[in-house]
């Protein structure tokens, strides 16, 4: 490399180091989120034993008597990530085989971006259908002792929302499992049922599993729809029909308010953060290896 | 030595498998319509709600507590427009040089290994705890003695803007790469058979050749952040602003905010505003999102490697 000046040279290495500080970024980013959850929660658990926060039955940090227990805004979580999941597998699924088994091409090419359009819409849009349509024209009818607030109409539109990711994740697995299976299955004398079912299907298996997983990670961080529909009641129901609190909806409903900087109602924002990016992160880091690990190869 | 006789005669069946067929392919196609269906009557439910209230005092009014039909989103739309152009300014080199460094420079090593898996979950988490990083680093900030005062930034535009870029860098990121991964090698050895070097590789052929895909990484991750409530709510925005921002410090309010807010309360009157405010919203995203699809399918028609 003679050709080049020592100038050109310093220049090359002085971007190669800037182009790598963009690139540690992404680690700040992470060291960030955790050092600040961490620190904060730490605080909290000064005041409130960790056993309490684990085992009690009741959450209450801006009420006498006070108490601090996760599992009633858990509670809420699950209900109405798991409820999301009910309402997106079925269609996610099921749109996702449609696409990749049966649907002729031109269906194929004007499917995705009917998918694409509803993942491009604000979460604060589903939260608005949910409070204004799912629950006074569709559950309200059918069953009228359904809350203005409950988890069932956060839960359709959470599952609404999450259909995208489920069909355009399964499909990317569905369309990867090579065509010599499906003909070797066609000349068998299989029907495409069976074809789908028993060979397509199980073949693909990773892939749904880890689009089903992101969803309700998904699912469960999701935060607009939830705080507008689902209520501001943290309480454990089996009720769906009821107003409950998810820990996404208490974090905006007490970032809302005005409190002070240092106080306990404050640190519950980081500690109730730091279980919602836990139980995330863990979900996302199994899906991620379910795909590496159970990932048939094909050639 | 088992007798052909114990292995039962096959029976096909085929009138009950077809039937079977036809009613699988029937609830699959019924999946399909289905989400069809739920964004038709999304869509029309909201312009039904909006339509009337979408008048040219909705853009130009500010928000009024007492006078709904007169209300107004001009706050909200211009600390939209400040936040996202912020968030383009800071995420948009910081990303593509991320990725630029990972597909074109980074050695194959334990820290490479470890920022790719690092991204990959960063994608993955909730955009309200990216709220939650925000409101304590960049709202709070850190007391620095020498200077006597706080790294703070308060509920201020620019701290909203860090945020929401630390939210899109996983998008824009993943996405530049691979664009870049899809420009074929032989140009960037071209280049170097004619003595270019890595950098000049990089800028004149490689980025340009990729520019396309970047572009279509950069408008989804963007129209991402213009939904985004949950972290601007996490760092104090404001729901309900008369002004328009006019320098980096200003506090702020956003359009998803003040559909929120609006959403939130009982009286018809702001749910119909909602509306239209959730109207203004989608066409900005829908422009957005058909930018984005035309770049991608225009693109390749012009190229052939």
């Amino acid at each position: 490399m003679s050709i080049q000046s020592p100038v050109r040279k310093s220049i090359e290495t002085g971007i190669e180091k800037s182009l790598l500080a963009c690139a540690l970024v992404s680690i700040a980013t992470t060291a960030g989120i955790i050092w600040v959850l961490t620190s904060e929660s730490f605080a909290f658990f000064r005041h409130v034993s960790p056993v309490e926060f684990l085992t009690g039955t009741r959450w209450a940090p801006l009420l006498e008597p006070k108490s601090f227990s996760i599992w009633p805004l858990l509670w809420g979580t699950l209900m109405v990530a798991f409820g999301a999941l009910i309402v997106a597998i079925p269609i996610g699924l099921g749109a996702a085989i449609y696409l990749s088994e049966y649907a002729p091409a031109w269906v194929r090419h004007a499917g995705k971006p009917i998918l694409e359009v509803l993942a491009g819409i604000p979460t604060v849009v589903y939260g608005y259908f949910a409070l204004t349509f799912i629950t006074p024209y569709i559950l309200r009818p059918l069953l009228p002792q359904t809350e203005v607030f409950n988890a069932a109409s956060a839960a359709i539109a959470v599952g609404i929302m999450i259909v995208p990711t489920v069909s355009s994740l399964c499909d990317d697995a569905l369309r990867a499992v090579p065509r010599t299976l499906r003909e070797a299955g066609y000349a068998l004398s299989a029907t495409p049922l069976e074809v789908s079912t028993r060979i397509v299907l199980p073949a693909a298996m990773s892939g749904v599993v880890a689009a089903i997983l992101l969803a309700l990670a998904r699912a469960i961080g999701e935060t607009m729809a939830v705080a507008l529909a689902a209520g501001m009641t943290p309480r454990l129901t089996w009720n769906p029909l009821e107003s409950v609190q998810t820990m996404t909806g208490y974090i905006v409903q007490v970032s809302l308010g005005d409190t002070p900087a240092g106080t306990i109602e404050y640190q519950t924002i980081f500690a109730v953060g730091m279980t919602l990016f836990f139980i995330t992160l863990t979900i996302n880091l199994v899906a991620q290896r379910v795909l590496a690990r159970f990932r048939e190869v094909y050639e | 030595m088992t007798s052909a006789s114990a292995i039962p005669a096959f029976r096909p069946r085929l009138e009950r498998r077809r039937r079977a067929g036809q009613l699988f392919r029937t609830a699959c196609l019924s999946a399909g319509v289905m989400a069809v269906i739920v964004l038709v009557v999304l869509l029309g439910r909201i312009v039904h709600a909006g339509w009337d209230w979408l008048t040219p005092t909705l853009l130009s009014n500010y928000p009024s507590e007492l006078e709904p039909a007169t209300s107004g989103v001009k706050g909200a739309l211009w600390g939209t427009i400040w936040l996202i152009a912020l968030t383009a300014l800071i995420a948009v080199p910081v990303g593509v040089g991320a990725a630029v460094y990972l597909q074109e420079y980074a050695p194959d090593n334990r820290l490479t290994r470890f920022i790719h898996l690092n991204i990959s979950n960063l994608a993955g988490v909730p955009s309200i705890v990216y709220g939650i990083l925000g409101l304590a680093v960049f709202v709070r900030g850190f007391h620095v003695p020498i200077l006597n005062r706080s790294t703070g930034m308060d509920r201020s535009i620019i701290a909203g803007a860090l945020t929401m870029s630390l939210l899109v860098l996983p998008v824009i990121i993943i996405a530049t790469r691979e664009a870049l991964a899809a420009v074929p090698s032989s140009i960037r050895l071209a280049a170097y058979a004619l003595a270019a070097t890595r950098w000049q590789t990089i800028w004149h052929h490689v980025l340009p050749a990729a520019l396309p895909g970047i572009m279509t990484g950069i408008i989804l991750a963007l129209s991402r952040a213009i939904g985004e409530a949950a972290p601007l709510i996490m760092i104090g925005a404001v729901t309900w602003v008369a002004f328009v921002p006019k320098g980096l410090d200003d506090p702020f309010s956003a359009l998803p905010l003040q559909i929120y807010n609006w959403s939130d309360r009982a009286q018809p009157e702001f749910r119909h505003l909602a509306a239209a405010a959730i109207i203004v919203l989608l066409v900005v995203l829908l422009t957005m999102n058909a930018v984005a699809i035309g770049i991608r399918t225009w693109q390749p028609r012009h190229r052939q490697w």
